[in-house]
């Protein structure tokens, strides 16, 4: 006697757990668009009513102020949105030199850190600890407030060609004073185009020696000098190109006049206090991630390493610092995103990047708060999320590949 | 950290700026709390700077004083919120103080773009130059080429690149959130010059530590009427505010003070007697009780008072009176009659 299984009801359709889940997040969807579009609406009405103009007009409107440092022609007459682009422009500069300087200092520290000679080890610990710990904020004004003080006005300056490179007849070219460090800026004159032509030659060049130079160890096991070989391309190329198209570079070098230096190129205090900063304190949490990274990878890989007869810095270069990469980069990536966030710290000391120059002169002369505020907003999240894509994609690189 | 100061305002201004709604709101908010919200300077010697107990003094800070005086009868309920030049327009505008007494220059920009009201003139200033002696520079002329602190976010800021501009001078600026890190970075050598409207020059020079080594240079090279605001959307209150100035300049003109108010009140002058509130209800159409500009004339002072107390020769500034005196004496303080 067969038993009549029930028939499925078709359960009601809000209790089918499919279309509930849809219906949720359907309505959390609604929910949040209805939240912003209140806050937007709310937001114009009473910009509206408080008489206060909104909208991105503001952009095209001549400035009308100066700012110390840009790296696109500026002046007065020229456009908030130029602004806009000179203020990122100086972000990114101080961003980008320090996360390489970071990364540097930072690798070296790390690997001290682990050195076997004591006082070595110590002292990194020592440096580690101490600028981990200060708050980053005074760091930049000890740089900025208490060191960079101490330099000597510009009538004074300290002349950098006598002192480093005594007797090389390199002086009155290059100047430290309280307004910055000035040096000979490069003048490129017709023909210069040639020598970057032989650059890049030689860096082709380089790119096919690497891959023939592997496939052949690979095949033949047989070594070849890469690192001398390339070097002397990169460098022997383009300068048998300049001697050849005649030396076409002059320098403009920096000259006393009534107040200032003038001409050349110049470092003022507030970036040299603000990368110094940003280095020294990044390089810590660098170096805390390269020794994590390093300790990470088995103690057995060195040994086996050394029992094959590979020196300890190939054992360093070859066999670790692959396998730590893997463990190194996430975080890594975290550090260059403070670093670049950090950098926003600028408008302590007048350094004009986008928070003091955009979101803060342009801001206050505009009184377009929400405008400017969004903007900087905006381009902080980009060049984090780029950075992130970067890192990431670099990280899909060394990442283990199994097999 | 002023940044985040910026930031905080901003979403306060984008998220509540329904806090702010309706006219005659922000004259409710202040009779509810019981206090007025005023945004001062942080730390301008005469115009407002807070002492060692923490108490703040100076022009700035009496205007609101007065105010708190002309609304409920008490010159000590003011909340003070220190502002940099670059904090105080979006703090007014996002509703963060209700009045912004901050040596601030009246333009056109900030009365319609930013939407604000000023109330009138506290002080008619103009911008200058402050600059070490040894420089040897004995006008703004000779200042081709110099390294220039300034404040971010001023009318000085703009001033000072339309000046250079216009004779063809060439210009590093500087620009500082705080005036004491100009100040600072002029003493250290990092520029040349300071600029600012001229009282400041004055408050930042007895803030230096040999103020004896810095000139003022003699060119004044823009017009700077500095006065309070509120902002835009309540009339009643930019009313209070307006003439609770204007009667203190009334006073001055017409001879009465914090000392003599209770023996003026005998006076046989109707103008006197309207001012006082013994003729006629000048506190009714304000919403203020009868006698309140005496009241604000006996618990602040009058104009002449305010000024020499904190900017004049009762205080280390001893600035003159210069465009600040009576119309009818030379300058250009003018008030409209209480009738």
């Amino acid at each position: 006697m067969a038993e009549h299984a029930p028939a499925p009801v078709k359960p009601p359709f809000w209790n089918d757990p499919q279309i509930r889940a849809i219906l949720f997040q359907a309505i959390a969807l609604v929910v949040t668009v209805a939240f912003g579009l209140y806050v937007f609406d709310n937001t114009q009405a009473n910009l509206r009513r408080l008489g206060i103009a909104s909208g991105f007009g503001f952009l095209s409107s001549p400035s009308g102020f100066d700012i110390i440092q840009s790296l696109i022609p500026y002046s007065p007459t020229s456009s908030y949105g130029r602004v806009f682009w000179v203020a990122l422009l100086n972000t990114l500069l101080v961003s980008a030199l320090g996360i390489v300087l970071a990364t540097a200092l930072g690798f070296v520290i790390g690997i001290a850190r682990l050195s076997k000679n004591w006082l070595i080890s110590r002292l990194a610990l020592a440096y580690i600890e101490t600028f981990r710990n200060i708050p980053l904020l005074l760091q930049i004004f000890f740089w900025y407030f208490a060191v960079l003080r101490v330099m000597p006005a510009p009538g004074q300056s300290l002349d950098l060609g006598k002192i480093v490179f005594p007797k090389l007849g390199l002086e009155e070219i290059a100047f430290l004073n309280i307004r910055g460090l000035y040096l000979p800026a490069p003048e490129f004159q017709t023909g210069f185009g040639w020598v970057l032509a032989a650059f890049g030659i030689a860096v082709a060049l380089t790119v096919l020696l690497a891959r023939w130079a592997r496939r052949r160890q690979k095949a033949t096991g047989q070594q070849f000098p890469l690192f001398s070989v390339s070097l002397a391309l990169l460098l022997g190329l383009p300068l048998l190109t300049f001697w050849l198209a005649g030396s076409p570079l002059a320098w403009q070098v920096p000259k006393l006049q009534g107040f200032n230096f003038q001409g050349g190129l110049v470092v003022i205090p507030e970036m040299a206090s603000l990368l110094l900063a940003l280095t020294l304190y990044t390089a810590t949490f660098i170096a805390e991630i390269v020794r994590a990274g390093i300790q990470a990878v088995s103690h057995g890989q060195t040994e086996a390493s050394l029992s094959l007869g590979l020196s300890s810095s190939l054992t360093l270069r070859l066999i670790i610092l692959p396998q730590a990469l893997r463990v190194i980069i996430p975080p890594l990536t975290n550090q260059y995103l403070n670093l670049t966030k950090n950098s926003s710290l600028a408008a302590a000391i007048g350094y004009p990047d986008l928070v003091s120059a955009f979101a803060g002169t342009v801001l206050n002369q505009t009184g377009q708060a929400i405008e400017c505020i969004a903007i900087t907003m905006a381009v902080y999240l980009t060049i984090s999320l780029l950075i992130s894509l970067m890192m990431n994609w670099y990280n899909r690189r060394v990442a283990l590949v199994e097999r | 950290m002023n940044p985040l100061k910026t930031f905080t305002t901003a979403a306060i201004l984008l998220l509540t700026a329904s806090g702010v709604a309706q006219a005659g709101a922000t004259l409710d908010a202040i009779k509810k709390n019981g206090f007025i919200k005023c945004g001062v300077s942080d730390g301008l010697p005469g115009f407002s700077f807070a002492d060692e107990k923490g108490n703040y003094n100076g022009i700035d800070v009496d205007v609101c004083r007065a105010v708190a005086a002309a609304l409920f009868g008490d010159p000590a309920k003011v909340k003070f919120t220190p502002l940099t030049a670059k904090e105080r327009l979006t703090a007014l505008q996002s509703g963060e103080i209700d009045v912004l007494s901050r040596n601030t220059t009246w333009t056109s920009s900030r009365d319609s773009a930013q939407g604000m009201n000023f109330t009138g003139v506290t002080y008619y200033d103009g911008q200058g130059f402050l600059v070490n002696k040894k420089l040897g520079v004995k006008s703004a002329k000779q200042l081709d080429g110099a390294t220039v602190c300034v404040q971010a976010g001023t009318t000085t800021e703009l001033n000072l690149s339309d000046y250079f501009r216009a004779n063809k001078m060439k210009l590093t600026p500087i620009t500082y959130d705080k005036s004491d890190e100009s100040a600072k970075s002029l003493e250290a050598g990092r520029c040349d010059v300071l600029t600012s409207d001229q009282s400041q020059l004055y408050a930042q020079r007895i803030k230096l530590a040999k103020p004896g080594e810095y000139i003022v240079l003699p060119e004044v090279i823009s017009k700077e009427p500095l006065g309070p605001v509120v902002r835009h959307g309540d009339d009643d209150w930019f009313d209070i505010v307006k003439w609770t100035l204007f009667v203190m300049v009334n006073a001055e003109e017409l001879g009465v003070n914090s000392k003599n108010v209770e023996e003026m009140k005998k006076s046989t002058n109707p103008d006197v007697k309207r001012l006082l509130g013994v003729e006629g209800d000048k506190g009714k159409d304000f919403g203020l009780a009868t006698d309140w500009m005496a009241v604000v004339i006996k618990q602040v002072g009058n104009y002449g008072e305010i000024f020499e107390r904190n900017v004049g020769q009762g205080s280390p500034l001893k600035i003159q009176r210069g465009l600040n005196a009576l119309w009818n004496q030379g300058g250009l303080q003018y008030a409209p009659p209480v009738r």
